[in-house]
């Protein structure tokens, strides 16, 4: 079966709404970059140097790594030469194969939250200043409460002006119970009065909010590693999820970022906002095959239900369902 | 710190060539590759760094390039300027109106750094311009924005104009207006809410906001590790509000930075600040000239100078830099000069200000605690007169009685010995370099 086709049907599985919400939110994204693609192979009828050197240009413009794209190109160089392609037409699905293959090189990793059956899970939000970790937590929070869930949050940021009092915004607009103590007072204190008030609820998910930090700042790394620990301390194997939340319009750094949160708090997955601009958040397919990290969700949006669990599929459907619409006809 | 890992790679690359003696056009090829990726993977934007690959490469391909004596450093020099010439010249002041209040708009991303950027300004033009700057919270959307913005302004002691969230940004600014005239304050800086520059609503209100208060400057913030959308992001707000200034901020992140290169050119406007950390007086204005020489490997000396000036001994430093040109630093200095230079912050961000300090070993990981230096002085002055003028004279027996005298080891002193050494050289090359300067600037490196 062809890989297209194979896409399409695991893409027709899933809700037509949740696949609507996705491409739409998409939508930018896709236009520019499928639409540069069709281009591409518009004024490329056969593969040469150059056809190659502006597919590298729309790879690299689209943030993905500049490793990967340059190894991706190499590949597809290698497949081309293989299998004796000429006209670029026929490149075009072998490309995106490629993309959806080195974004699932990382092996079968669970997209899945995980969640504890029967007693409180806890998820730890991490990331750099200003990344929308606030935010997704507002937005996660509404998601499990429409599922029924008793949700707490932890007001963990107790160093930027104002982020005790964003939370609690969030908190009140979904619903969810917010633990707070003073500005500047102790995080990893803040975080332990949570996971106490939680229990003492019978809450299902307490989802912890800490200050943005440069991953290059040594102290501020490891006052997460502390927080971490208070965290294992108090409930062993929690947290259940560290969520890394990175912004689409981050370049190159984005794989550092991963790289060193993951190395400080045990990173389980990653959470991909603002994708409802113009930048396409290709940094994740390097640190995917990099550093295997999955994505599980994305940002679409600053409202409360904007935001959506992540599928591979669905992100290159969306990235090249106008191409891939061509190719049927 | 940022562009470092830029700076780090294109040095390499220019190294690489350095040596050679004759270079053709398949080297010249061969470089041009390897900048072009040093920017790629700096973010710079492809087509950035297309046009500068070109650039250049027509330039070194030239004649008089390949058949001079040294065509490598000549390429080398070309680089260099057209980097200059990409990161804009000098660095650009903020304009004032001529009836006050001037009005700054701060303008981006959500998430980009406006509201605490919005107060590191007033609190920096509080400082060099003597200003009472007034802070608009216009920023009605994102939850505790005004919240922010206000804790921000008690900190500061700095008044904050706001109107809550139920009033719309237009009518706040054009109250804040008539507030800023009535109480005769004179910079309204206003922060307004992260948009997305492809929200035609929210991108109408900006121009409202700016065809009413008819701002001085409009500065776009920008995150540096911004990756390849900078471009599109930066042309939209030009494109609709005409910007006259970008701040790029989290530069104290170890982020390549090359956002900042690609929205210089794509607008032609200039960076007039850079954001350096996440306290209030972590701001600091722009000087794009010595940053591409810092990029460059030549160190940025002049900041450094001027830091030094603002908090060393005026005489003292007159009196040390006729020593180090005379070379008659002696121990003694170097017990006042540590001192001095624990007086310009943490020594591991001046050694990096320092042109070529990257490529002596060991200098990086010098680091210098109060107790060490009580270590260092005790040790200097159970010397006596001649040994603190040359070292040189200490032999085995000499350390061993300085050891008794100090209650140090002998390992102790010969750490310090080296670290003496070690500084003359860097100061050396201080000084070497302020009088290249004069026949025009040599890189470190070649
Ligand atoms: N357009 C868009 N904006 C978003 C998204 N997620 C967050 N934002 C906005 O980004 C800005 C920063 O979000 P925050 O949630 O405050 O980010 P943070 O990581 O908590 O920031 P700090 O706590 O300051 O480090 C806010 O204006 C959010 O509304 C998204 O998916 N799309
Ligand atoms: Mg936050």
């Amino acid at each position: 079966m062809s890989f297209f086709k194979k896409l399409k049907e695991t893409i027709s599985r899933q809700t037509e709404q949740v696949t609507n919400k996705f491409k739409e939110g998409l939508s930018k994204t896709r236009n520019s970059f499928s639409s540069k693609l069709n281009d591409l192979f518009a004024r490329y009828r056969t593969v040469d140097e150059d056809f190659f050197e502006e597919l590298e240009e729309i790879l690299i413009s689209a943030d993905v790594g500049v490793n990967t794209v340059l190894e991706l190109i190499d590949e597809l160089k290698f497949e081309a030469k293989r299998k004796n392609i000429q006209e670029s037409s026929e490149l075009r699905e072998v490309i995106t194969e490629k993309l959806v293959e080195i974004y699932d090189r990382g092996g079968t990793l669970s997209q899945d939250v995980n969640i504890q059956e029967n007693s409180l899970t806890v998820i730890l939000f991490v990331g750099v200043n200003g990344v929308g970790k606030t935010t997704t937590i507002g937005k996660m929070a509404h998601m499990y409460l429409q599922q029924g869930k008793n949700v707490v949050l932890a007001a963990g940021d107790t160093f930027r002006a104002g982020a005790i009092e964003q939370l609690e915004v969030w908190g009140s607009r979904v619903g969810a119970d917010v633990v707070r103590q003073a500005s500047g007072s102790d995080p990893a204190a803040v975080i332990y009065d949570a996971i106490k008030t939680a229990r003492e609820k019978n809450a299902d998910i307490l989802i912890c909010d800490t200050a943005g930090r440069l991953q290059n700042k040594v102290n501020l790394m490891s006052e997460l590693s502390k927080i971490k620990r208070v965290i294992d301390r108090e409930i062993p194997n929690a947290p259940h999820e560290v969520l890394l939340v990175i912004d689409a319009t981050t370049g190159q750094n984005g794989l550092t970022q991963a790289k060193v949160f993951k190395e400080c708090t045990d990173v389980t997955g990653i959470v991909l906002t603002k994708l409802d601009g113009t930048a396409k958040g290709g940094i994740v397919l390097a640190i995917r095959n990099e550093l295997q990290v999955p994505v599980k969700f994305v940002g679409l949006g600053e409202k409360m239900d904007d935001l959506q669990p992540f599928d591979a599929g669905q992100f290159v459907y969306g990235l090249f369902s106008d191409m891939w619409e061509s190719d049927r006809d | 710190m940022a562009f470092e890992g830029l700076a780090d790679r294109l040095q390499q690359t220019l190294q690489k060539f350095k040596g050679k003696g004759k270079i053709s056009e398949t080297d010249v090829k061969e470089m041009m590759r390897e900048v072009r990726l040093a920017l790629l993977e700096a973010d710079v934007n492809f087509k950035v760094v297309k046009e500068f690959v070109a650039k250049v490469s027509e330039r070194a391909v030239g004649q008089e390039v390949l058949k001079s004596l040294t065509p490598a450093q000549q390429v080398i020099k070309i680089v260099k300027e057209e980097l200059t010439d990409l990161m804009g010249g000098e660095q650009s002041k903020i304009s004032i109106a001529k009836k006050s209040p001037t009005v700054v708009m701060m303008v981006g991303l959500q998430g980009a750094g406006k509201t605490t950027t919005t107060g590191k300004l007033a609190n920096l033009l509080r400082k060099t311009d003597n200003a009472k700057p007034l802070l608009v919270a216009a920023d009605i959307y994102r939850p505790a924005a005004i919240n922010q913005l206000e804790t921000l302004g008690k900190q500061l002691g700095i008044p904050v104009f706001s109107l809550g969230d139920k009033v719309s940004p237009v009518e706040i600014v054009e109250k804040a207006l008539v507030h800023a005239r009535e109480n005769f304050l004179d910079f309204m800086i206003v922060d307004t809410a992260g948009r997305l520059h492809i929200d035609e609503q929210l991108m109408g209100e900006l121009k409202q906001i700016k065809d009413l208060s008819n701002p001085n400057e409009i500065l776009l913030v920008v995150d540096a590790m911004t990756g390849q959308d900078a471009v599109n992001v930066a042309k939209s707000f030009h494109d609709t509000l005409g910007l006259s200034g970008v701040v790029l901020t989290k530069l104290d992140g170890d982020t390549r930075g090359g956002a900042a290169l690609s929205i210089r050119s794509v607008t032609q406007t200039p960076i007039k600040y850079v954001g350096m950390g996440e306290k209030m007086d972590a701001l600091e204005p722009f000087h794009p000239d010595r940053m591409a020489s810092r990029i460059l490997g030549m160190g940025d000396v002049l900041s450094l100078i001027e830091k030094a000036q603002a908090s060393v001994d005026e005489d003292m430093a007159k009196d040390l830099e006729k020593k180090m040109r005379t070379n008659n630093f002696t121990l003694e200095d170097f017990l006042d000069q540590l001192a001095q230079v624990r007086k310009l912050g943490p020594l591991e961000d001046i050694i990096k200000m320092l042109p070529g300090a990257n490529k002596i070993k060991g200098l990086n990981n010098i680091s210098i605690d109060e107790k060490q230096i009580k270590h260092i002085e005790a040790i200097i002055l159970s010397m006596t007169k001649a040994e603190k003028q040359d070292p040189n004279i200490l032999n085995a027996n000499r350390k061993k009685r300085i050891a008794r005298g100090s209650g140090r080891s002998v390992p102790e002193i010969n750490r310090l010995l080296k670290q003496f050494e070690e500084s003359k050289k860097m100061m050396k090359m201080m000084t070497g370099m302020s009088k290249g300067k004069k026949k025009g600037m040599r890189f470190p490196f070649m």
